[in-house]
């Protein structure tokens, strides 16, 4: 055939497009391939009790700041009784609860959902003015003296940290080690050292996740800065490497949990996690930079669910035509009630659909007695089509049927051509081609509504319309096909037949 | 199971046999060498009636055009010593429109069911016509009047009412393939395959017979009158194939239907052309259009005697099983 490279050439860059687009905005923006895609969320409960005192309660529980490998999706304070707020005059956030006159024992709830993500959260770096530990003797020589012997073997600020680790925790203890323990918490001691070193280190409180963990507390964990960011370390276990578990909880708040006029107060975490749709999670968070149908209002993106999956319905169209041969009555005809279907499910749309083309058949037929010419005569019909459907609904919405009640999806024009056109091919070519065409078009509108119907179609239609350049390529490809239509090997079954006889 | 699919055939055998598919026809024929801008040519029978006498080719005769609601008035002056007609509307689709008056009663007219119809109703048939009643889509249309064709008692035998036509597949001016369409009574007087009317596949190098099919099924007898089908043999075959022949020059179609039908006084007379002719002519004679098809873009492009191409198509597409037959059927050919 003429041209076959370059339609080959533009069928490639089609397909070569659509695809290459559609997995760029996968992998970028995370936009899921699969409706059913589903990420980790994590939700994570603080249960605060204290004893009130009877006089005006303060309670300050510390939230997680934003840090990377995590993103908080939602946070909720149940407070009964409590006035709450957020308080931001410390450089972490923290809830603040508030009541004048409690007395007795005190339940406070934080519920915050996390979400393990590849967020990548630019830490804030350690202040220029490192504060100095003050260390009493004969604490500064022993710490002094741990330093000394841990300094020749480290290079950075890591290698300090772990090889600090390492001689805290090293059996039989050491005695400077031991003594200095008396003093502080291991986390404590651990960054009192790499600060002594002049090191960035903090001391952080984070969460181990697991699902289904209750009644858990933080665990006291060191942080050192090195490479424009914060490494954690445990002061048991060295440098933690994999972090993906870990919600830092507390890391620039004086403490977790501050009560003013209570005591005993004491937090406890409990979490489970659970599976969530990516979609939501990636419109959440980046809807705002990708160009996608997610930018337009609501009401639009509604519409434009359905417009998306037009060029589907078309590709069946074409597919029934060109490689099966079903006869349909209007070309695209079939997909524009798939598109009803769509709105009105499949059973109560086709009953009606064929209640409605029926009885519009039956007064189409009176009309043509009386020789109208062509616009009046679709004109009636859209008004016979109208009163009808309205008939239709008022009726079965009176028996309790809601089924009538979408009929009014039905695109009133098509119905009127559609009665218009079979019944030009009842008179001209009888009733049996009617059933024919009718039988046709509906048989293509219901594979038509199958197809758009599925959700994964209905998502990648929707959320991927670049991949409509390869239902573009395949139409395309469809149009140049010149083999036998698979109702041609029926059709012309009758040469064989011939032979044998 | 086993005779469902004895209903089916493998693509491969069809692809054997040559058959042309709707496809291939489409992109291969139609969209190839059928120029968009010469439709309108044979889509309006009034045009394709106009440029056919131009180039005189045979065909009923034109007697009048109505154009617009004046004329119908001035018809009637036209009508008046006219015992027989047809009135057929210029875009009129599956016959729909064409009035047949086959005699004068006084005033009245006899259409050829035998009913009588006054001036008045003829004029307003015609009037409902100018506005788009018989036209498909319902547009405006022009109506012509044109002779009646007398159909001789050839045909009686064979046909349920209507006219009998012979449909000449031309490609690039050369016949490829013809069959007689017969109407039936299940195709009510008309002569349109896909509603129950007879197709004789005919041979090319004689006029004869080859065989026939109703509703795509292999028949050996007109299903009405009971005639065998395969005495059929038209006469004046190669006068006929010259007309069909010759339309190719004059409507600048390489892929063309022209339906033919045979006047008792003038011979064969062009009907209607067709730029979109249907497949069917391939199961009336049991064989397929692709190899003639193929035979002659073999030939190039360049230009031949009408004459020498209808020789051609003769020779080289007539079948030889009609040829093994001949001695028996001499003497009932059909002149």
């Amino acid at each position: 055939m003429r041209q076959r490279w370059p339609f080959l050439l533009l069928i490639g860059l089609l397909v070569a497009a659509g695809i290459s687009t559609a997995l760029y905005r996968h992998n970028s923006y995370g936009i899921p391939f699969l409706p059913s895609s589903e990420q980790t969320v994590w939700q994570v409960e603080a249960r605060i009790q204290f004893n009130a005192r009877g006089r005006e309660s303060h309670v300050y529980l510390a939230l997680p700041p934003l840090q990377s490998g995590f993103s908080i999706v939602d946070s909720n304070y149940a407070s009964s009784g409590f006035g709450f707020d957020i308080d931001r005059s410390r450089k972490q956030e923290r809830a603040h609860w508030t009541k004048r006159n409690a007395t007795g024992p005190q339940t406070l709830f934080v519920k915050v959902e996390l979400l393990a993500s590849e967020f990548e959260h630019r830490e804030e770096p350690p202040p220029a003015e490192l504060p100095a530990p003050a260390w009493q003797e004969p604490y500064r020589t022993a710490a002094q003296q741990l330093l000394d012997s841990v300094m020749p073997i480290s290079a950075d600020a890591r290698s300090l940290a772990q090889q600090l680790v390492g001689a805290m925790n090293t059996q039989p203890r050491d005695q400077s080690v031991s003594m200095l323990l008396d003093t502080r918490s291991p986390a404590k001691l651990l960054t009192d050292l790499l600060l002594s070193a002049r090191v960035p280190a903090r001391t952080v409180s984070a969460l181990q996740l697991e699902d289904g963990r209750r009644r858990q507390a933080l665990a006291d964990l060191v942080q050192v800065w090195q490479n424009d960011r914060w490494h954690l370390v445990d002061p048991q276990q060295g440098i933690v490497n994999d972090t993906k578990r870990m919600v830092l909880w507390v890391t620039q708040a004086p403490a977790l949990l501050e009560v003013v006029g209570g005591d005993a107060s004491r937090v406890a975490f409990s979490m489970i996690s659970s599976v969530r749709p990516s979609l939501n999670v990636a419109t959440e968070r980046f809807g705002d930079f990708d160009i996608s149908l997610y930018s337009l209002p609501i009401a639009e993106q509604g519409m434009f669910k359905l417009i998306m999956l037009l060029p589907v319905g078309a590709l069946v169209v074409v597919f029934m035509r060109i490689i099966i041969g079903l006869k349909t009555s209007g070309t695209f005809m079939p997909v524009l009630i798939a598109l009803a279907f769509l709105q009105t499910d499949l059973v109560p749309g086709l009953l009606s659909f064929i209640i409605v083309v029926a009885i519009g058949l039956m007064i189409r037929s009176y009309l043509s007695d009386l020789n109208l010419l062509l616009v009046a005569r679709i004109a009636a019909l859209v008004m016979i089509v109208i009163g009808i459907i309205t008939l239709f609904s008022v009726v079965s919405s009176r028996m309790g049927l809601i089924g009538g009640l979408t009929i009014s999806f039905f695109p009133m024009i098509i119905l009127a051509w559609t009665i218009e056109r079979l019944s030009i091919t009842w008179e001209e070519e009888g009733p049996q081609e009617v059933l024919k065409q009718g039988g046709g078009s509906l048989f293509v509108a219901v594979i038509a509504y199958l197809m758009m119907s599925l959700s994964l179609i209905e998502h990648l239609a929707f959320n991927f319309p670049e991949l409509h350049l390869v239902v573009l390529a395949l139409v395309l490809l469809l149009g140049r096909y010149t083999g036998y239509r698979l109702l041609e090997l029926r059709r012309f079954a009758a040469f064989k037949a011939r032979e044998e006889a | 199971m086993k005779n469902w699919f004895k209903d089916w055939v493998s693509p491969s055998y069809l692809r054997r046999h040559g058959v042309l598919g709707m496809n291939y026809r489409n992109t291969g024929f139609i969209a190839r060498y059928n120029d968009r801008s010469r439709f309108p040519l044979v889509d309006n029978k009034l045009l394709t009636k106009q440029v056919v006498e131009r180039s005189q080719i045979a065909a009923p005769k034109l007697i009048d055009v109505v154009e617009s609601q004046h004329d119908i008035e001035e018809i009637t002056e036209t009508l008046k010593d006219l015992q027989q007609f047809v009135i057929k509307p210029a875009h009129g689709s599956g016959g729909k429109g064409i009035l047949v008056i086959t005699a004068r009663e006084g005033d009245e007219f006899v259409k050829a069911s035998g009913a009588h119809i006054t001036l008045d109703e003829l004029k307003r048939h015609l009037s409902n016509t100018l506005s788009g009643l018989h036209s498909l889509g319902g547009r405006p249309d022009h109506a012509f009047v044109e002779t009646l064709v007398q159909v001789g008692d050839l045909f009686a035998d064979y046909s349920h009412e209507g006219v009998p036509d012979i449909r000449i597949i031309v490609f690039q001016g050369y016949p490829v393939m013809g069959m007689l369409r017969l109407a039936t009574r299940a195709s009510d007087g008309k002569a349109n395959l896909h509603q129950g009317a007879v197709g004789v596949g005919l041979d090319l190098a004689t006029g004869r017979a080859i065989s026939a099919v109703q509703h795509d099924e292999p028949l050996t007898h007109h299903p009405d009158t009971g005639s065998e089908l395969a005495r059929i043999r038209i006469g004046n075959w190669k006068q006929l194939l010259t007309l069909a022949a010759r339309c190719f020059e004059v409507t600048k179609l390489g892929y063309l239907g022209c339906d033919i039908v045979i006047d008792r006084d003038r011979g064969p007379l062009i009907l209607e052309l067709n730029a979109r002719p249907g497949l069917s002519v391939q199961i009336a004679n049991g064989a397929g259009l692709i190899p003639r098809l193929h035979a002659i873009e073999a030939l190039g492009d360049v230009p031949v005697d009408v004459a020498d191409r209808v020789e051609y198509s003769m020779t080289h597409f007539g079948s030889r099983s009609a040829a093994a037959q001949e001695t028996l059927w001499e003497e009932e050919t059909i002149q």
